[in-house]
């Protein structure tokens, strides 16, 4: 399946991608509104870690093809979709963040309403491309099929 | 007599994970579930939440209701299956039925233990307001008769406990928890974490009387062991659980600390497989035998035990404890064995432990927001040698880039 990968030397660690990722995921279309709201600021599903020597890299879900989150999911809110896409039910899910215990990369983060939040790869949403990849001004972040590569 | 290729006893975690991984090998042949209980699977857990108003009963199930349609899966409520006959591999029925099986999967889960007692009813479905608290059932009787008068008195101060204590605190008059331990979460945490719990749900109004247990229940009151009598109008039982062992244990099957299985989940008998909170796993921190009365190790054995009875064989080499749990806005991550050289860091907003043996991740303990905290589960659960990773960037926060760049490139540019 098509996944979200990274390749950090091309990264220049602008944090677009997590500006693209809570506005694509905000459910407004201008961005000036979609972050005017001070209480409920936007929140981005993918994370940029910023390290020595200016090496940066962007992390968000892996769409695992053994998802420990889905797995370990108490209440079943976590699930694999029929393309491969781990998608939460926000409104079966209670915030117990088992799933962020379950994470190897740290890819889930926590809503406005405790609910988690996880990388859906854009599918309710920009649809196509995800908005993080069709964002990034490097192409660090690209969107391809690499199943079966080493 | 009816004979199907898959049978399971028990309708939660391990029965779904179950019917999930024969489906893996299998997409033809019928699984029949055989469920004591009334209805279609839930999430247990999710009992503190609805009886605190934060879930809708039509929310608590674990899988959709399509599930069982889907996975052609025939499953019959509210029926005990009385006994393995493993040589004939059929079982028997309450309602006199017998039926024959090729593969079976027990996955009859945990039941509460309930210490003995001066007073306590034999059986508490007769008594109207003393309770244990595993079951929808439990949750839907107490609910019952709870009111904002309620006095309610919890013996135990484990998970189970102060989940119960969570949900009712706000909905009654007052709730003390009682526990012979020195402190909350006893088998969870230790005594600085625990001291941190403590006192936050005392912040909420949880009171706790520990290092006591409670000798005599009487109609309205509890004796505790320190000659202090205190009222109670609901009082729950929540010492901990045990493996519901006994079909296996009848049928001549090994049970140690839960029933034995191999790393296949099969029992000791043939064609007999069991997962979840019934059966005895190998804590690969401690490489000791515990029950891990868990909800993720019983989906993940129940997986293993389906793939195995569907003939894709598969084993299951990496359980070890793991809790996440949430008390009124406080989470707390703990996981495997505190064994090793300790990591101790404390600020307002987070309390961490971290416990480092060999060169590996063994244990550690959050409590805090606990964001990214999986980073910590995997280094354990894949063993990883720490002298090729970031250790000062390991204490200080789970991330990526404690490790090195070819492995960074292993985690984030190839498929998983």
């Amino acid at each position: 399946m098509k996944r979200v990968y990274v390749n950090e030397e091309w990264c220049l660690g602008c944090h677009l991608c997590e500006i693209q990722c809570a506005f694509a995921n905000s459910g407004e279309t201008d961005m000036v509104k979609a972050f005017n709201n001070s209480e409920k600021k936007p929140i981005s599903r993918i994370t940029v870690e910023d390290g020595a020597d200016d090496i940066h890299f962007a992390v968000s879900c892996r769409h695992c093809d053994t998802p420990w989150c889905v797995k370990g999911c108490i209440t079943g809110a976590l699930t694999v979709n029929d393309n491969g896409v781990v998608q939460i039910d926000e409104t079966r899910c209670v915030g117990c963040r088992t799933c962020i215990l379950m994470c190897p990369y740290g890819c889930l983060t926590v809503g406005h309403n405790k609910t988690l939040l996880k990388c859906e790869l854009c599918v309710e949403n920009a649809g196509g491309e995800p908005s993080c990849v069709q964002r990034c001004p490097n192409n660090a972040i690209v969107f391809e099929d690499r199943d079966g590569v080493l | 007599m009816k004979k199907y290729k898959y049978v399971i006893i028990g309708n939660s975690a391990a029965a779904i994970g179950g019917v999930q991984g024969i489906r893996k090998g299998d997409l033809e042949n019928e699984i029949l579930i055989l469920t004591a209980e009334p209805w279609q699977t839930y999430s247990r857990p999710l009992i503190s939440y609805w009886l605190q108003g934060k879930v809708k009963r039509e929310k608590m199930y674990y899988r959709e209701p399509s599930f069982f349609t889907e996975n052609n899966c025939q499953v019959r409520y509210a029926i005990p299956v009385e006994k393995i006959n493993p040589k004939e591999k059929t079982i028997n029925l309450a309602d006199g039925e017998i039926i024959g099986y090729k593969n079976l999967l027990v996955a009859t889960g945990s039941v509460p233990f309930v210490p003995p007692m001066i007073g306590l009813p034999e059986n508490l479905n007769n008594t109207t307001n003393i309770f244990t608290f595993t079951t929808l059932e439990d949750a839907i009787g107490i609910r019952e008769i709870l009111t904002p008068k309620s006095k309610v008195v919890i013996l135990g101060a484990g998970l189970i406990g102060l989940k119960a204590a969570e949900a009712m605190v706000s909905q009654s008059q007052s709730v003390i928890v009682v526990d012979l331990a020195n402190r909350v979460l006893p088998s969870v945490l230790q005594e600085k974490s625990s001291d941190i719990v403590k006192k936050h749900l005392e912040a909420q109004s949880v009171s706790f009387i520990l290092e006591t247990s409670i000798t005599e229940i009487l109609k309205k009151d509890v004796l505790l062991s320190d000659g202090e009598k205190i009222p109670y109008d609901i009082l729950i039982l929540a010492v901990g659980t045990k493996p519901q062992c006994d079909l296996v244990r009848e049928a001549g099957g090994e049970i140690g600390r839960g029933i034995v299985t191999d790393d296949r989940q099969q029992t000791s008998l043939k064609k007999v497989y069991a997962a979840g909170d019934c059966t005895q796993s190998l804590d690969m921190t401690s490489d000791t035998q515990k029950n891990l009365a868990i909800l993720p190790n019983a989906f993940l054995q129940g997986e293993v035990a389906g793939m195995n009875m569907a003939g894709e064989e598969t084993y299951y080499d990496q359980a070890f404890p793991l809790n996440s749990v949430g008390f009124m806005g406080l989470y707390i991550f703990s996981a495997g064995t505190y064994e090793g050289v300790v990591y101790e860091s404390e600020s307002p907003e987070e309390y961490k432990k971290l416990f480092i043996k060999d060169n590996v991740l063994k244990g550690f303990i959050i409590i805090g927001d606990c964001m990214r905290g999986g980073i910590y589960t995997d280094l354990i659960r894949e063993q990883t040698d720490l002298s090729t990773i970031d250790l000062e960037m390991l204490i200080s926060s789970p991330q990526i880039m404690i490790f090195n760049q070819n492995t960074r490139k292993e985690k984030l540019a190839q498929s998983h």
